[in-house]
């Protein structure tokens, strides 16, 4: 398979760069999960059947969209940095992460329920991120 | 829990797939970034990359309309199943048993979150 692999020459990072990827990637994703509340919070004073023209503009000049948005660019920016070193199957994953925080921050913020079948998934997707951050230092 | 129309479905599975490739070009494009300015504006790979995760989130957009979260979370996150197979088919990464064993945990648990979603 390594002939026809692309070469990259950081394929062989070392540990502690690995790590390092691992925990940029977990900011990654509660900086998104942040952009996310903030996009619904925003979105809600949109109102029922917003045009085009008006989301548009809503994008530009509702601060929590706005914010929300800009996030976004500041989470993907991270994610690049931390593409730069490490094996993307084992960065990509952590991305579950997000929905994780999401399920938080809308209980906190946007007070919605929490009940078992949320919290036995939480708890799941974090043992599968901890197997993969010890697959990352291992 | 049978109420999930087909067409979310291969809206969401669509969205995931291409996402991958999102993955896959920015990963690349990211491995030849030096540190110029330049070298950031004309790195293609990375343009592409974004460029697909953009066309994916409309796809994911249209499918989470309809839908039970519980079904359509979890297809989300085929992504990442996506990438392991081009990681390993064109950027030679091995598959190792925790990405599997931690991969089925996160879909598993993706799935558990979705049901509690709605």
């Amino acid at each position: 398979m390594s002939t026809n692999s692309v070469s990259i020459p950081s394929q062989a990072p070392d540990k502690a760069q690995q790590r390092r990827s691992f925990l940029l990637v977990v900011c990654c994703t509660i900086i998104g999960a942040a952009a996310q509340i903030l996009i619904k919070k925003g979105a809600d004073t949109l109102g029922g059947n917003p045009t085009m023209v008006q989301t548009a503009l809503a994008m530009v000049l509702n601060p929590a969209l706005l914010a929300g948005f800009s996030m976004y660019g500041v989470s993907m920016v991270l994610l690049v940095m931390a593409l730069r070193h490490g094996e993307l199957s084992l960065l990509y994953p952590v991305f579950a992460l997000t929905y994780v925080w999401v399920a938080i921050l809308s209980v906190l913020i946007l007070h919605e329920s929490m009940n078992a079948f949320k919290l036995a998934g939480i708890a799941i997707i974090v043992g599968g991120i901890a197997v993969l951050g010890k697959g990352s230092s291992a | 829990m049978n109420d999930t129309p087909i067409s979310s479905m291969v809206w969401v599975l669509g969205g995931s797939f291409i996402g991958s490739f999102g993955a896959l070009f920015l990963k690349i494009g990211a491995g030849k970034l030096k540190s110029s300015l330049k070298s950031v504006i004309t790195n293609w790979r990375l343009g592409l990359g974004i460029a697909f995760y953009l066309f994916s989130s409309v796809f994911f957009l249209l499918g989470v309309r309809k839908g039970e979260l519980s079904v359509l979370y979890p297809m989300v996150s085929l992504g990442s199943v996506w990438t392991l197979v081009w990681s390993k088919l064109v950027l030679g990464e091995p598959f190792t048993r925790p990405k599997f064993i931690a991969l089925g945990m996160i879909l598993c648990g993706i799935a558990f979150l979705g049901m509690g979603t709605r």
